[in-house]
């Protein structure tokens, strides 16, 4: 009954989609009041269907209820309870579903916290929100129902891919989500404003919440993916240029874009229609991350789900999505009245340049990722583009990015000096610059190239910290005077320069997992002792253990350094009993994984990233290495970006979005897995 | 500056960097694609020892012999095989009569020298390339 009445729900929001995708439309062309307010009344109206239907969904699999034939497929009922919730959006309707849900949340969120915006230009937003509704709820109900029945209903369920049960893996979805969602938002503002033929720094205003919330959401959801890569997969590293990968990342550099330059449109009412465009090929790319992840037309580690049909659907939606906005904004942007001028050397057109190669480095991710399927269709020949291409291409790029980063917010508006701006960062420059030095004498002269990015990533670091100095008068004014200067800084000032210093903490991360990571793998008896990069590493004993709906094996290895002990690590690897799959644990924060050779010897593999001989050094590295850094660096992104957004809506006086709540939402996820 | 003028630099500056990043691209793609080849391809083509290419197919039952960290296997498309060794961790998903991507090179011996060898989410799923692999060879039967 219950999954009966979660379809009929999806088919009601479906209708109301319609409605609110044409009516209010309508009403905004003629000015028709009453019609422009039906957008927000169905916006509600649709939120509560999907809702309801996406609760049906989560109730089928919480009583597993196996006479629906996505719970069956999906489902056991001996998981426990995380990830059978986890696992209504572990599938293809389901996280199709939990698509459709966040576009329609999204929708009535911009209903109710929009009530200052002009009538015409809301009901707009709310009716293109609704037409990419309409596309998602029809893909639903048409090609992948997830109410479908089975009879008879097994007595249990094929349970879920035992890879994706894990908390990382619980949350990666829904977050990642809510950054292509929210990316749909920025689109019907920039659709909307087109049709007004109207873009001004208040429109900006309005947007830049909604990208700095998507792009949020987009960062910490890409952050906890390369997590799970980095310890469950036991792949060793956190980004391996995979389709799927690729497929999130474009988004993100679009949308790290599309936050810059609508920037200048608040601030100096210029690049208007390059920030409309940059808000229709942000949400394109999104698409195309779907598309490319739910078709399987491209080889990838992640293509679990496959289904041509699916994917044709999805390309004619993108294709009417990009293609339409497209069109319009050919036809409509020049319409656009022209603003404020501005010289080369200034802070606009350091913008400019972040654009220029932030869209850049996004159509080379793009040209890598797509070439393979174009060469197949052209020539049949099979190829793979990997890291290697990225390496060659995406590096330079980004070093030209990260050296031009710290001398924009040194430049005035309209009018700058370059040199003045560069004086003030001599002492960030001479501290990256040692450090380069350092890390290339510690690293023995190998690897000049990672040397040279580790002096990059202290260059975002020193220059942010540099920009936030000069800002409080840091040293050439009293403390009071400082404090005083800190208090009343702008939050929007403050998250900038946490973020970009946080850029550089990834960059550390990256090219010390790249460059200087040290593998060994080793056979090992119980009882046996082996050094590693100045470790002494005891398999003490090998247990059995039962799990929930699992057994491992768990090794006890005790870790010593320099004859005191150092930590104890259990690696376990599970055997699902349900799919008889194995999966290997590693532990926490380090990268220890091993396997069982047919001898009932271990293989250890154990990685390091701290090959220095330079003795202060590694202390440094090892705390880099054991939190994981790329994670760590992208959290306080996310933790500036909020502080950020705080400061935004406080300046439009709307209600709030409370940052604590996604900072414990944040910190929750985090501890489940400590 | 004339808006004008601006204009005409914007665009300078977008192309150069255009450039750059085209000869990147270029010069990078020339270098770094991996090729994919079945078995049968490789006994055709000759291709010369110590370029990188990946060896999709299935590893063939009763192939697999392991001594210590060493592995080696053979992989076949059904039609023609081709030997591997591999030292180092094989994904949790590698079994024998399943479908299996090695990257790598050949030595001068003929013997596939995988420095990788590439994990699956799914056992069910059969990468694409191996399946038109097997499919060319002839011997495809369609699951299901």
């Amino acid at each position: 009954m219950i999954p009966e009445l979660g379809h009929f729900a999806l088919v009601l929001a479906l209708a109301v989609a319609l409605i609110q995708g044409t009516l209010p439309l309508i009403g905004a062309a003629r000015g028709d009041g009453r019609l422009m307010e039906l957008g927000r009344t169905a916006a509600l109206t649709q939120a509560f269907l999907v809702i309801l239907a996406f609760g049906a969904l989560t109730q089928a699999f919480v009583t597993s209820d196996f006479s629906v034939a996505n719970v069956v497929a999906n489902s056991h009922s001996a998981k426990p309870l995380l990830y059978k919730i986890s696992g209504v959006w572990g599938n293809h309707e389901g996280s199709m579903l939990l698509w459709a849900l966040i576009l329609a949340l999204f929708g009535a969120a911009v209903a109710v916290f929009g009530v200052n915006l002009p009538d015409s230009l809301r009901s707009r937003v709310l009716a293109i929100q609704a037409l990419i509704g309409v596309g998602f709820l029809a893909f639903i109900l048409f090609t992948s129902n997830p109410f479908e029945r089975v009879t008879p209903a097994p007595p249990d369920g094929n349970g879920l891919n035992p890879l994706l049960q894990d908390p990382g893996l619980a949350f990666h979805p829904p977050l990642l989500y809510l950054g292509y969602v929210g990316f749909s938002v920025t689109y019907a503002f920039a659709i909307a404003a087109l049709l007004e033929g109207r873009v001004d720094a208040a429109w900006a205003r309005w947007v830049r919440p909604w990208t700095l919330a998507a792009w949020c959401f987009l960062t910490l959801g890409i952050a906890l993916g390369s997590w799970w890569a980095y310890y469950i997969l036991g792949w060793g590293g956190f980004w391996f240029w995979d389709p799927v990968e690729n497929a999130s990342l474009m988004p993100w550099l679009a949308g790290t874009a599309l936050l810059h330059s609508a920037i200048v449109v608040e601030k100096r009412d210029a690049l208007k229609s390059w920030t409309v465009l940059l808000a229709i090929l942000a949400f394109s790319l999104s698409l195309l991350g779907t598309f490319l992840v739910r078709s399987g037309v491209l080889t990838s580690v992640h293509a679990f789900a496959q289904d041509p049909a699916r994917g044709l659907y999805i390309l004619g939606f993108l294709l009417a999505v990009t293609g339409g906005g497209l069109a319009l904004y050919a036809w409509r942007a020049p319409t656009l009245q022209p603003g404020g001028m501005f010289q080369p050397i200034s802070r606009e057109g350091a913008l400019i340049l972040n654009n220029l190669l932030l869209c850049t480095l996004a159509a080379t991710v793009l040209l890598g990722t797509l070439y393979p399927l174009f060469l197949d269709l052209l020539t049949g020949n099979k190829v793979s583009v990997g890291p290697p291409f990225f390496n060659a291409t995406f590096v330079p790029i980004s070093l030209a990015l990260f050296a031009a980063l710290c001398v924009g917010p040194f430049l005035g508006w309209k009018r700058a000096e370059l040199w003045p701006a560069l004086a003030q960062l001599r002492i960030a420059f001479v501290i990256s610059v040692i450090a380069a030095l350092v890390a290339g004498y510690a690293a023995d002269g190998r690897a000049t190239l990672a040397a040279v990015a580790f002096g990059f990533g202290v260059w975002l670091i020193a220059g942010s910290v540099a920009e936030l100095a000069s800002r409080l008068r840091l040293g050439r004014a009293p403390w009071i005077e400082t404090m005083r200067r800190l208090r009343s800084t702008p939050r929007a000032s403050i998250g900038m320069t946490i973020s970009h210093a946080a850029l550089g903490f990834v960059v550390l991360g990256a090219v010390t997992t790249a460059a200087w990571h040290l593998e060994s793998i080793r056979t090992m008896k119980p009882g046996e002792t082996i050094a590693f990069a100045g470790y002494q590493v005891t398999l003490q004993r090998v247990d059995s253990v039962q799990g929930p709906n699992y057994v491992a094996e768990r090794a006890t290895l005790a870790v010593t350094r320099g004859g005191k002990p150092f930590t104890v690590l259990q690696p376990e690897r599970r055997l699902f009993l349900v799919q008889r799959r194995q999966v290997a644990e590693t532990v926490g924060d380090y990268d220890l994984s091993y396997v069982t050779t047919a001898d009932y010897d271990y293989m250890l593999r154990a990685l390091a990233l701290h090959d220095f001989r330079v003795r202060y050094l590694p202390r440094v590295f090892v705390d880099f290495q054991v939190g994981g850094i790329s994670t760590r660096g992208l959290g306080v992104t996310i933790r500036g970006n909020l502080e950020c957004l705080r400061s935004r809506r406080e300046h439009l006086n709307a209600p709030p979005i409370d940052p604590a709540f996604f900072l414990r939402f944040a910190r929750r996820i985090f501890q489940l897995r400590a | 500056m004339t808006p004008k003028r601006k204009r005409l630099w914007l665009l300078l500056g977008s192309l150069a960097v255009l450039g750059v990043a085209a000869a990147l691209v270029l010069n990078a793609l020339n270098d770094n694609l991996v090729f994919f080849y079945s078995p049968s391809q490789v006994t055709e083509k000759h291709i010369a020892p110590e370029r990188r290419f990946r060896l999709g197919g299935l590893v063939e039952a009763g192939t697999v012999q392991k001594n210590g960290q060493e592995v080696r296997f053979t992989v076949t498309d059904t039609h023609k095989t081709v030997q591997v060794v591999y030292r180092g961790l094989l994904p949790d998903l590698f079994r024998e009569g399943q479908g299996v991507v090695a990257e790598g090179s050949l030595g001068a011996d003929g013997v596939f020298v995988a420095r990788e060898v590439l994990a699956k989410h799914d056992e069910n799923y059969m990468p694409p390339e191996v399946a038109k692999a097997i499919k060319e060879a002839g011997q495809w039967r369609e699951k299901k």
